[in-house]
């Protein structure tokens, strides 16, 4: 039995009580699977952890995502195009675990490739990679028979979204099956939209601790360090997606190709994320 | 898949929107208190006798209902078998069938006190008509349209942009219906205090499938009730074109409890199924998970979604309600495949015997009749959903056709 099949609830809560330990919070970097390239793709995957990415957030490329801005929706097109698809994500999952043990991934993306791929296998498959947990956007609790529950009695996380309309009566619903840790998406809107402000922050902080006792990590227009840093002076983590994607756009050349400043930039600005985040509470 | 025969076909969704194993609500957390919202306040709109007699009010002094159900004749003579009846939804105001809906949801959305329309469309009929009761009941109205469908239906934007609407195009993915779904729900997700989003068709999650079919039903109500009066019996079958299957689930929904009624619908089949170039999602597509709802989608084997095609805009669509993937898994309903090539010549055939020129979306319906009305006796009827007048098709029809207007 290799490291890659411990069960993924206890990468993410251990990586969560060494933050504790560390008296920091987590940044949690989100890439899209296959953008510009599978090969880049995986070459910038590796080398997050050594940046200062805490824990790994991995878009699974799809179609129509609806609840993305322009970046991440590029980044999906972008992957597809290069040939990107369901299988392949899981094994650069499975590359990555071969020299990383410890480093929690979170699969993030749509229902649709899951469904069609077939949950059971799908979870098997996942879990087999060293996969830890799942965010699947259109699956509110409503839906929990779908994927939400049998990804639980697997064994990995399935970590939800709230939102600023998730309110003291839908919190319990939205806390209730879930693990890990709890993502704040702190503006309704789309991925890459305006961020919120601090006291709103604080506010949500208040209303989902009288929830769950998980970790929080927030997230959605948090593009710069100091922006990180102050969403990390409230929460367990903070999380950054469409500005680690707009560095893979900027990087490419005239054709839409990676270019040898790609993995650099998007490990550029991750290094400054993690210092951001890193001393925030100092 | 199919399953014993329910004791009605007429009872679902059940409460989480389910129509057998499609429909649900899949959307983003964000949106999930608005959609719980709004089915309270369509459940209470229902119950209301004011809503239904304000609803009535609007439907008969500003769309124009009841419209007549017309007996096809020359087309009847020409074919030589089954009497063709048409719901003729094409003299309602606007044109099209679009506009039951939206006086439905309008009000809906006024008793709910939101202050913003958003609505995506392909055609352009369902864009007008939400541009249309938008302007009627004083409401700021934003589309979303795909730039290919802006560029192929120019006289629809023009008409939403006279109304007042402001009309987005849409640059994203494909550029087309879809596309334009994907952004009117990124603008709900971002603008949830205010804004309500007048869906065209009866998909998306729940409860739209089941609002829209109950707005859109009015057309089956009537339908049912003119056939009597003009036969004193139902007809052998109700046919009518689907693109989402908003006009065919109106008409269809009050014979479904009919067991002498056969029920078809007809598909976009665009440069044939075997081409992969088409819109025929029941025939060629599998179940997924797509803008809320399961039902049957056009996607590759990894679950990506495939862009579809046709010569109508408004059958543009990798998708369908679900309550027709419903209808087709226990086999209640039938759904057949018409190519650009035979709606293009069913539009000229309707045009020159019975000086109806029909849109695009339900020549498709004409088409299958074509096929099966002199297969069928002479004391056989058929009744189809006319569901929109041609008039916004000419330009397309024209370059088909290689004539320049």
């Amino acid at each position: 039995m290799s490291d890659a099949i411990i069960g993924g609830q206890d990468r993410i809560a251990k990586r969560f009580a060494k933050l504790k330990e560390e008296g920091r919070a987590g940044l949690v970097t989100f890439i899209t699977a296959g953008d510009p390239d599978p090969e880049t793709s995986f070459e910038i995957l590796k080398q997050l952890p050594e940046a200062g990415a805490d824990i790994i957030e991995l878009g699974m490329p799809f179609t129509d995502p609806m609840a993305d801005g322009p970046a991440i929706q590029e980044a999906s097109l972008r992957a597809l195009a290069a040939g990107m698809h369901m299988r392949k994500t899981l094994s650069i999952v499975r590359g990555f675990r071969d020299q990383d043990h410890d480093t929690p991934i979170i699969l993030m993306g749509y229902y649709n490739p899951i469904y069609i791929y077939g949950v059971a296998e799908f979870l098997e498959d996942a879990r087999n990679a060293g996969v830890d947990g799942l965010i699947v956007v259109d699956l509110p609790p409503e839906e929990d028979a779908e994927l939400c529950i049998p990804t639980v009695e697997k064994g990995l996380s399935f970590i939800r979204l709230t939102t600023p309309t998730s309110d003291d009566k839908r919190l319990p619903k939205l806390v209730q099956n879930t693990s890990g840790f709890v993502y704040y998406v702190s503006v309704a809107g789309v991925t890459g939209a305006g961020s919120a402000s601090n006291e709103q922050i604080v506010e949500a902080m208040g209303r989902l601790r009288r929830h769950t006792d998980l970790p929080i990590a927030v997230g959605f227009g948090i593009k710069t360090a100091a922006q990180a840093a102050d969403v990390a002076k409230q929460a367990d983590a903070a999380v950054v997606g469409s500005a680690i994607v707009s560095k893979v756009a900027e990087s490419l050349d005239e054709n839409g190709k990676a270019t040898d400043k790609t993995a650099s930039m998007v490990t550029g600005l991750v290094r400054e994320l993690a210092n951001g985040v890193r001393n925030a509470r100092k | 898949m199919t399953s014993s025969a329910p004791n009605s076909f007429r009872a679902l969704p059940d409460p989480d929107g389910h129509f057998g194993n499609f429909g649900g609500r899949f959307v983003a957390e964000t949106l999930m208190p608005l959609i719980l919202e709004l089915e309270q306040a369509y459940k209470d709109a229902k119950a209301d006798p004011a809503f239904k007699k304000e609803m009535d009010y609007y439907l008969r002094h500003y769309v124009g209902r009841e419209n007549p159900l017309y007996f096809a004749e020359r087309l009847t003579e020409e074919l030589g078998g089954a009497k063709i009846y048409f719901k003729r939804e094409d003299l309602n105001h606007t044109g099209a069938h679009k506009i039951n809906n939206c006086i439905g949801q309008i009000l809906l959305a006024k008793r709910m006190g939101k202050t913003r329309i958003i609505a995506e469309t392909g055609a352009g009929q369902h864009g007008v008509a939400t541009a249309t009761v938008c302007a009627r009941f004083g409401l700021p109205c934003t589309v979303y349209m795909g730039s290919k469908d802006i560029e192929r239906q120019s006289p629809n934007v023009f008409r939403m942009r006279l109304l007042g609407a402001e009309v987005k195009p849409v640059v994203s993915g494909s550029n087309s219906l879809k596309d334009a779904m994907n952004e009117a729900l990124r603008d709900w997700v971002t603008n949830v205090e205010d804004t309500f989003y007048i869906i065209g068709t009866a998909a998306g999650p729940h409860p739209y499938p089941e609002m829209v079919r109950d707005f859109q039903s009015v057309i089956g109500n009537e339908a049912r009730r003119q056939i009597m009066e003009a036969e004193n019996r139902l007809p052998d079958q109700v046919i009518a074109s689907v693109g989402g299957g908003s006009n065919a689930i109106g008409l269809f929904h009050p014979f479904l409890d009919d067991k002498g009624v056969e029920v078809v619908g007809v598909e976009a089949a665009g440069h044939g199924v075997h081409t992969g170039k088409h819109a025929a999602s029941l025939s060629a597509g599998k179940p997924g998970v797509l803008h809320g709802n399961r039902t049957y989608l056009l996607m590759d084997d990894d679950g990506q979604i495939k862009e579809a095609d046709s010569i109508s805009a408004g059958l543009d669509y990798p998708g369908i309600g679900p309550e027709h993937s419903w209808l087709k898994d226990i086999g209640r309903a039938r759904y057949e495949p018409i190519t650009d090539k035979e709606a293009l010549a069913a539009f000229k055939l309707c045009s020159e015997l019975e000086g109806i020129i029909p849109a695009l979306e339900c020549s498709h319906a004409i088409a299958q009749i074509m096929k099966e009305a002199p297969k069928m006796g002479k004391d056989k009827i058929i009744l189809m959903c006319l569901s929109g007048r041609g008039d916004k098709d000419i330009f397309t029809v024209a370059e088909a056709l290689g004539v320049e207007l």
